[in-house]
């Protein structure tokens, strides 16, 4: 068992719990309301929810790196790992599979979903990307951590897929520091 | 060949065990966050989040209502008030929130009125009302989802969420039960689930006693 994963059992099993079906319902009564509000047009809630997920990315972010000692990761390879086998695990508590396709991208697989554990999407709603939630969190954390990514649902069961796959692809690693406009003269 | 997944309805209704279904308390306060947050940036009022998420809360009691019955052994269904009531602060509350709700009373001034106070509830873990919102409480989506399971149940009711400052020595805190250790400071408020039957609810109640 690697250090990523064995250090995600640990902190599962030492965080705080609440029940999965009322994550898995309040996630529902967001998804309703924002559907609702967006007159169905289906890529707007995707971006809304989207959105919605990069706002919780940017902030569980830090508690990540506060609760979970995680070792400095030098390669995007290193940092894939953590993010699936420790912070998915330990904030979730699912199994996730980290597969990498380059340098720059790397894939998510997992088979349990707490968001969509109630879920069947009707046919006319097949556009509507119901867990992309993830994709936000997962842009939002990383972007703390200065790498710019591009993150897609590419399989996910609700569209007849045998599994999840959530893609990233990273399109700049930004650099420390203060932005231009902030730089002394 | 892609194996098909199996149909939503084939699939069985795990029961929720402890530790079997969980997610972190941390991942649901984020959620909830995001939630409270999107209505109240369509609101123009205190009262008005507070329906609002009340109707969030409402879909998600029929929901679980529905689940727990499907997952009852008994088949029985709650046709007097107070089991129905007690149904909700025990069983309803266990398998949302792992813990019973920590009291039921009756109100003395008003025979329709009910309350189910809770000390921690989960809802407002990590949440403190800044002082401009008044009496804001962000319970307001458990007390929907109250208000769904006792509706599904066929009790109509109106069912308010207030939060209450705590008496001196009222609440001890108890150890921290295992899936409950935040380490934050004890609380200093409870909430308190105010629940208003309609009329014909306890007309028809009080009709089953002669």
């Amino acid at each position: 068992m690697s250090k990523a994963t064995s250090n995600g059992q640990q902190l599962w099993n030492k965080v705080p719990k609440a029940n999965a079906e009322l994550f898995a319902l309040t996630y529902g009564a967001l998804v309703t309301e924002v559907v609702r509000d967006a007159d169905e047009n289906l890529a707007t809630v995707n971006e809304k929810l989207e959105k919605i997920g990069y706002s919780i990315g940017i902030r569980c972010v830090d508690e990540f790196l506060a609760k979970s000692n995680s070792p400095y990761c030098k390669t995007l390879a290193e940092t894939a790992e953590v993010l699936g086998k420790t912070a998915f695990r330990m904030f979730l508590g699912i199994v996730v599979d980290v597969v990498q396709h380059s340098p720059s991208s790397f894939s998510l697989n997992f088979q349990d979903n707490p968001l969509s554990l109630f879920v069947e999407l009707p046919e006319n709603y097949k556009e509507l990307e119901y867990s992309i939630l993830y994709c936000g969190v997962i842009r939002g954390a990383l972007e703390m951590l200065n790498y710019k990514v591009d993150c897609q649902f590419v399989k996910s069961p609700l569209k007849g897929d045998d599994t999840h796959e959530i893609k990233v692809d990273v399109k700049q690693v930004m650099s420390d520091g203060a932005g231009e406009d902030y730089q002394e003269e | 060949m892609n194996r098909q997944p199996a149909n939503i309805l084939d699939r069985p209704l795990r029961a929720s065990r402890a530790g079997d279904t969980m997610v972190s308390m941390s991942s649901f306060a984020y959620l909830y966050s995001e939630l409270v947050q999107y209505h109240q940036n369509r609101v123009d009022s205190i009262s008005e989040l507070e329906r609002r998420l009340e109707s969030s809360g409402y879909g998600v009691g029929l929901k679980m209502l529905e689940l727990l019955a499907y997952r009852s052994r008994e088949y029985k269904r709650e046709i007097r008030l107070m089991n129905a009531l007690q149904f909700v602060s025990t069983t309803v509350w266990k398998s949302l929130f792992g813990k019973p709700a920590d009291s039921l009373e009756r109100s003395i001034d008003h025979a329709d009125e009910y309350m189910i106070v809770d000390y921690e509830p989960l809802t407002s873990t990590f949440v403190s009302v800044p002082s401009d919102f008044g009496q804001l409480s962000v319970d307001a989506y458990m007390s929907g989802i109250i208000a769904g399971v006792l509706s599904g149940a066929g009790f109509s009711a109106r069912v308010t969420a207030h939060s209450v400052q705590l008496e001196e020595g009222e609440h001890s805190t108890a150890p921290p039960s295992q899936f409950n250790s935040t380490n934050l400071p004890p609380r200093t408020e409870k909430a308190v689930f105010l629940v208003k039957f309609s009329p014909e609810v306890l007309e028809r109640d009080a009709g089953m006693d002669r």
